[in-house]
């Protein structure tokens, strides 16, 4: 062996090639059939792209680090399933980029936290979680009632677009008007936002109508986690005995 | 020949950094929003100082009619530079830990800033450690070790420069990006593209600096700790460019989506991250391992036939064992397998080197107790194999049920990074430091003794706390009460972990305060003090000496 392997020690061309065939197969075994394999990603019914002012609150989840802290991944097991719900599926995420799971749960899991709780509880417990929950060792985020920069919402979901997230021309175009519409109810743009973003909430988030805040987008974004897809529904049909 | 060399090289950085000046301001002229603004701005003032540098160094050299440099010595210069960043590195790394594992125990400490909070700050003490002290100890100690074991001179007049102040160009825009908020969040990915573009020009420099002098070199073998080097700097080139594939919103934007999304992002990242581990803090510190050990103890390496078992083995398992962050997630089941399978025989590789490295000290032990400095050495290499014996005990499924999402996790990266990628670089720049400074010895060997017991303590006082409160929170989320319903709301689980964050923190106190230690031996080793103290044993007795 130490024969053979002196010609490998000999030649900094051998070594960089070997090592590169070498590298490579464990990393082409495990990701590339997830590309094409079948049952990867669930087929359920109610998945829709973000809408403007979701993805907007997505890009301040990221901005501000939450996945440091907060998973977006229930587990299949028994507790965690009493705890946050039904456990999640690939086909939930299959819109987001990057991905959300993260990897410490310093704080709760989120994948299911829409509808959970108040409009009125997130703006609170962003301001200053401790007066909501006292021992919370959250982070306040005072700053977050700023006005929200969405003038370049719509280049966001182009490049989403792009990358092959199902959001039509007319999304594309209509991005900002969108985002606005999702603050006020009972309007006609709200409910043409309806049609486009089944399912979207669409109310003032934050407690003040006078301004479209990061703290709207924010709980926009929390609000819509998990409920999109019928988990029962999907329970039903069989598909989790795969 | 040499000098046409060197002209081609000179004129060849001469354009490049010419055009990232022009590249750089026109995208700060164009900027959409206020961070890829200052950035731009920043890599232009870089390459213009770089370029105002560059002219001068070889302005000199034409008028005093001599070549740049001499290629008959090696280049020392490059490496004490990089031994001094690593310091300062090091020290700010440290402290950005110290300061979020007290954000932990004391939230008041986000002071309700954007810039200071817990999730912004993270990254940057990851990025500070692995990348900014970890990084620089990398390329600093691979430029000595690959000139040594090759016997000629560090390839390149001024390619060398661009790799070690282009990498800390990319720290900066790191370091900064977080801080404001620019992120792509995928962990220890966090910078952004127009950031990951840079982190790759300055990785393929540095692939070529170190592929040129192994080329060039004397000696007919590549010594053992350069196959590692190599396959490190390969590795991490593959594992960044494609976990980092991204469309930005615009090229004048910051911002920029994933070109995978959701499952296939998740085991793309996590085949990156573990890697990362893998390749990053692992076979490049084991080139540091296979050259320094063997150099402090004056042994050779244990077992020429345990390293090519160890290097082939290391780098074809490691690969595999992503998945084990996925473990019970939307990834396949089969993914998660393997992912655990191979994570489970990557033990074996990993104790193959662990026994190469100490059993080098056979018959050299009585060192341990003389050589402060070896010591750290050996003490890293166990506890290298303390952690990839526990890595692979947290892959199996069973055990990851309980000590994923916890501060299980949290204890065991840093058992890993504290003891031994911390422990093997204080040891490298302890070593390196009176040799590249010409210095007799270090300023004080009983310090270097201070600095290994007080981070010694650090750790343990770290890990132990993160085994119970991740351990006990684990218990904690899936205990049931006898009516069968979950016995602990979050929030209790949470209230739980203050005592074990107060003694993290303590730990990594000690941990900084040992750096400290390191910081100020280095720095009057290199003022040329040398402390007057007792010799670290007692020498032999007359009585010994006379009959001898």
């Amino acid at each position: 062996m130490a024969n053979a392997h002196a010609r490998i020690e000999r030649s900094s061309f051998l070594l960089v090639v070997l090592t590169l065939i070498v590298v490579s197969i464990g990393g082409l075994v495990e990701v590339a059939p997830l590309f094409y394999l079948e049952g990867t990603i669930e087929k359920v019914e109610g998945m829709r792209p973000y809408t403007p002012l979701e993805l907007a609150g997505r890009e301040i989840y990221k901005r501000e680090g939450c996945v440091g802290c907060h998973s977006q991944m229930i587990r299949a097991l028994r507790d965690e399933v009493d705890r946050y719900g039904h456990y999640s599926l690939a086909a939930e995420s299959m819109y987001d980029r990057p991905f959300l799971w993260g990897s410490k749960r310093t704080g709760p899991d989120l994948a299911r936290v829409g509808g959970r709780y108040s409009d009125e509880w997130h703006a609170e417990h962003m301001v200053d979680p401790r007066a909501v929950v006292p021992q919370s060792i959250m982070p306040a985020y005072p700053f977050l009632t700023r006005p929200l920069d969405y003038r370049r919402i719509g280049a966001h979901l182009a490049a989403n677009r792009t990358l092959g997230v199902p959001y039509d021309e007319a999304m594309v175009a209509g991005a900002v008007a969108d985002l606005e519409a999702q603050l006020q109810p009972e309007t006609p743009a709200a409910a043409a936002l309806l049609r486009r973003y089944p399912k979207a909430v669409v109310r003032d988030f934050d407690g003040n109508p006078a301004v479209i805040s990061e703290l709207d987008a924010l709980i926009a974004y929390l609000q819509v986690l998990g409920t999109l897809v019928d988990v029962n529904a999907f329970r039903a049909s069989g598909a989790e005995q795969r | 020949m040499k000098s046409r060399r060197s002209g081609a090289e000179a004129a060849f950085w001469a354009l490049f950094l010419g055009l990232i000046v022009v590249v750089g301001a026109y995208i700060s002229e164009r900027a959409q929003d206020a961070m890829i603004g200052v950035h731009a701005s920043m890599v232009t003032i870089g390459a213009l100082l770089a370029l105002f540098a560059g002219f001068t160094v070889w302005f000199d050299a034409r008028r005093d009619h001599r070549p740049i440099v001499d290629s008959s010595v090696y280049n020392d210069a490059i490496v004490k530079w990089g031994v001094i960043l690593s310091v300062i590195w090091g020290l700010v790394g440290f402290l950005v830990g110290l300061y979020i594992a007290l954000q932990l125990a004391f939230p008041q400490l986000n002071l309700d800033l954007p810039w200071t909070t817990f999730g912004r700050i993270r990254p940057l003490h990851t990025s500070a450690v692995i990348f900014a002290f970890g990084g620089t100890v990398l390329i600093t100690t691979s430029f000595h070790v690959v000139q040594r074991t090759s016997g000629v001179r560090l390839a390149g007049t001024f390619s060398p420069w661009f790799v070690l102040f282009g990498y800390q160009m990319f720290i900066l825009l790191a370091a900064t990006s977080y801080v404001f908020g620019v992120t792509q969040t995928k962990e220890y990915a966090e910078p952004e593209w127009f950031t990951d573009i840079w982190l790759t020009l300055v990785w393929v420099a540095y692939l070529l600096v170190f592929l040129e002098t192994i080329r060039r070199r004397r000696e007919p073998h590549i010594y053992v700790a350069n196959w590692f080097y190599l396959a490190f700097i390969l590795t991490v080139a593959v594992l960044h460019i494609v976990n980092n594939l991204a469309l930005p919103v615009s090229l004048f934007d910051s911002h920029s989506y994933q070109v995978f999304a959701g499952v296939q992002d998740a085991m793309v990242q996590w085949w990156y991250a573990h890697n990362a581990v893998g390749f990053f803090l692992t076979a490049g510190f084991l080139g540091i391992m296979y050259y320094f050990v063997p150099k402090r103890a004056e042994r050779p390496i244990y077992s020429y036939r345990l390293s090519i078992v160890h290097f082939w083995s290391l780098i074809f398992l490691y690969i595999w064992a992503g998945p084990h962050h996925l473990h019970y997630t939307a990834l396949p089941d089969w993914a998660q397998t393997l992912g655990m399978t191979f994570s489970i025989m990557l033990w074996m590789a990993s104790w193959g080197g662990m026994i190469n490295g100490l059993m080098t000290l056979s018959g050299a032990w009585d060192k341990l107790r003389t050589d402060p400095v070896l010591r750290l050495l050996v003490v890293a290499v166990a506890f290298y194999g303390m952690s990839t014996f526990e890595g692979p005990m947290m892959s199996i499924k069973a055990v990851n049920a309980l000590s994923h999402y916890t501060d299980w996790t949290i204890g065991h990266v840093h058992s890993g990074a504290l003891g031994w990628v911390g422990f093997v670089s204080f040891g490298a720049l302890y070593h390196l430091t009176p040799v590249l400074w010409k210095r007799e010895r270090l300023y004080s060997l009983r310090l270097v003794e201070w600095h290994f017991w007080i981070a010694s303590l650090g750790i343990l006082l770290y890990i132990t706390a993160m085994w119970v409160s991740g351990i006990m929170q684990g218990l904690m989320w899936r205990a049931y009460n006898s009516l069968g319903f979950l016995e602990y709301s979050f929030v209790e689980t949470v209230a739980a972990m203050e005592p074990f964050y107060l003694i993290r923190a303590f730990g990594g106190l000690l941990y900084l305060a040992g750096a400290g230690l390191m910081a100020f031996n280095i720095l009057q080793t290199i003022r040329g003090q040398v402390r007057e103290e007792r010799p670290m044993f007692a020498a032999p007795t007359a009585s010994v000496g006379a009959r001898a």
